[in-house]
């Protein structure tokens, strides 16, 4: 009752002070705007940096290896990978034979040719040759029509899967399914189309890829050249046997002596979320940093201004400590104003960032997460707290006869 | 049972290096219930620094204060302030009202301290507003009010808790003679009603109106008299004259 009837008049005196004060009141809650907009999109930013990531890493599939003569990451001398022999097609369907824990094997070679179709075409598009078999064997791709069967592989058809982003291209408003495009001359089919991918790895999504039959590829642009294979465990739980399992048959497949160390790699998503992942946390980590700089600066801020004011308002808590008011309703009176600022300010920072970060939306997959509202908040109380509580703790502290000296 | 008791109090104010200023140098007075004391003596003779340390706005160097028989020279700064609360009504020279509250909430002040609800508190700061003839401005603001009006609602904020003593420190230094005697007019009500009025004055004319005039001069009392009855002046019989 007593309490509650002086955090009214505390609020009275807050609100009031922040009436009459009025540039005063618009430069700090400034600050508190400016700290408040910028980590929050920051904290927007980082979270969509990191959805972008980890959808991208999905795209390779987490239950996918990749096996093939060169490491993804490695800190080894490169010189002790060029040596290796160079893989070969049947690996894949040896392997596919003998390997109980794999879903789907699919070979997979790739070149750079140029696309058309009509009038639009597509310059250096990364053109894949694989087997039916690839969409099993790949991570999570959601298709529009189908992929190419086994027969269409086998017979070498000239016969396509396109990613998002070619379809876009050659085809802005057409539907591309059973068109025919021409990939360095050559006409190939469009079966499907493969749901936009996006994500940081550009070219290693399906979305800038063309997908033919690898026999096809072959008779048209040649087969010497760089051949991996993608192996899929038959379920994530698995994937650990699966990989030793896969290690064990190519050994046996490239005839790799006992106690020799394997001359081939199996990559694995993992391998790049761990590579990556502390490095996006160093940004993270960087960009909270200079934003919560920001905001301490707008903290500073109001913390100033709290001086000036008690200052100004001495003499009033002399008069008030002269009728009875007790030490820490002085404080409760100040630290309302600074708290009721800072809250103003965050609420109106808030109310800037949301609509930003709907447009940071567009570029990266985000939304504003509803912790940082409830963070932003916190900060913004936190700040003006501390920042009200260590003038008001001088004023506080002052003697009543010397406060009331005070002109 | 005395108010106030003061038995051999000094204050001593440090001014940096081995610089001492004795403001007051062994007080030892007793000031009973429904006495009118005036405290007069020149400037820098110890009135402020002994107003302040009746009204519990200051604390003795050294020396016993007993205020209604309870030792304040060892209370704490949250105990001082719920005897200036409840116990002390205190009128200053320059008002000292809050500037951006109006009359009425200037009134108030003291009993939001006290903790009493809002509308008792209204109805109290509004019948002690009318009380000093001010019912008519409870929503005036300081500066929208005269000299005397501003000392008046102070008056009302000091009376407003119903203390057991009330304090004035030159309460009509900054006001004209013609408006100084309406305040001596109010206090002398006041105590007639019953209360118990110190006040501050320089003004031999002023001090005319107490019961007992207490002298000081160097931090020291000089004189202290009882006023007898036939020699006081009121403020009615100015007036008549
Ligand atoms: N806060 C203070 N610091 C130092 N000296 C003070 C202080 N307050 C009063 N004094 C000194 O104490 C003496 C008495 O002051 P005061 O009680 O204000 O006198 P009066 O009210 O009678 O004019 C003066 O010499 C004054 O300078
Ligand atoms: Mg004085």
């Amino acid at each position: 009752m007593h309490f509650w009837t002086e955090v009214k008049e505390g609020l009275l005196i807050s609100f009031r002070a922040i009436r009459t004060n009025k540039i005063r009141s618009v430069l700090t809650t400034l600050g508190i705007v400016i700290g408040i907009v910028s980590v929050t999109l920051m904290a927007t930013a980082i979270e969509g940096v990191n959805r972008a990531f980890d959808k991208s890493a999905a795209a390779f599939g987490t239950d996918v290896m990749y096996v093939e003569k060169w490491p993804w990451v490695s800190n080894e001398d490169w010189t002790t990978f060029r040596n290796r022999r160079e893989f070969k097609m049947e690996y894949a369907s040896q392997l596919d034979r003998q390997a109980t824990l794999l879903s789907a094997v699919a070979p997979v070679m790739n070149t750079r040719r140029i696309l058309k179709y009509n009038n639009n075409q597509m310059e250096m598009a990364l053109i894949s040759g694989t087997t039916s078999e690839f969409i099993s064997a790949s991570g999570n791709t959601q298709l529009d029509g189908r992929f190419f069967s086994d027969e269409e592989s086998d017979g070498g058809r000239p016969v396509c899967v396109i990613g998002a982003v070619v379809a876009e291209n050659l085809f802005p408003s057409e539907d591309p399914i059973g068109k025919t495009i021409r990939v360095a001359g050559f006409p190939y089919t469009v079966l499907g189309v493969f749901e936009k991918q996006g994500g940081l790895f550009g070219e290693f999504t399906s979305d800038t890829r063309v997908f033919i039959p690898i026999h096809s590829f072959i008779s048209n642009f040649g087969g010497r050249r760089y051949i991996y294979i993608q192996a899929r465990s038959k379920s994530l739980p698995l994937l650990e046997e699966a990989k030793i399992e896969v290690e064990g048959i190519m050994r046996k497949i490239r005839q790799v002596q006992p106690g020799v160390p394997s001359d081939f790699s199996i990559n694995q998503q993992e391998l790049l979320t761990q590579t990556f992942g502390p490095i996006s946390l160093v940004i993270s980590g960087i960009g909270l940093f200079i934003t919560g700089l920001s905001l301490f600066v707008g903290g500073i801020g109001i913390m100033n201004i709290m001086f000036v004011s008690v200052t100004e308002r001495t003499k009033e808590i002399g008069i008030r400590k002269a009728i009875g008011a007790i030490r820490w309703t002085n404080l409760l009176l100040l630290l309302l104003e600074a708290a009721a600022l800072c809250l103003i300010g965050g609420t109106i920072g808030l109310g800037i960032a949301f609509p930003l970060s709907l447009i940071v939306d567009r570029i990266l997959p985000t939304a504003m997460p509803l912790s940082v509202v409830f963070i932003a908040i916190a900060i913004s109380l936190v700040v003006g707290v501390v920042s009200g509580f260590l003038p008001a703790y001088r004023a506080a502290k002052m003697d009543p006869v010397e406060a009331l000296r005070y002109e | 049972m005395h108010v106030i008791e003061f038995t051999n109090i000094t204050k001593t104010y440090d001014m940096g290096v081995a610089q001492q200023v004795q403001a007051l140098q062994g007080i030892t007075l007793a000031i009973d219930k429904n006495e009118y004391v005036a405290i007069m003596g020149p400037s820098g003779s110890g009135k402020s620094t002994l107003m302040n340390i009746i009204g519990c706005l200051d604390t003795p160097t050294s020396g016993q204060y007993l205020f209604n028989g309870v030792n304040v020279s060892e209370m704490d700064d949250n105990n001082l302030a719920r005897i200036r609360n409840k116990e002390i009504g205190f009128v200053f020279q320059t008002f000292n009202l809050l500037a951006r509250s109006d009359a009425l909430h200037n009134v108030e002040l003291p009993l939001i301290y006290a903790g009493i609800s809002a509308t008792e508190r209204r109805d109290r700061a509004r019948k002690t507003l009318e009380h000093v003839q001010l019912g008519d401005r409870a929503h005036h603001k300081p500066n929208e009010l005269s000299g005397g009006q501003r000392q008046r609602v102070a008056v009302a904020r000091a009376l407003v808790t119903q203390p057991s003593i009330i304090l004035a420190d030159e309460p009509t230094g900054n006001l004209d003679s013609r408006t100084g005697e309406e305040i001596m007019g109010l206090f002398e009500e006041l105590h007639s009603q019953g209360n118990t009025i110190i006040l501050v004055t320089h003004e031999a004319d002023i001090a005319e109106h107490a019961h007992r005039i207490i002298r000081l001069r160097d931090g020291k009392v000089e004189t202290d008299v009882r006023v007898p009855p036939e020699k006081r002046k009121t403020y009615a019989m100015k007036k008549a004259s």
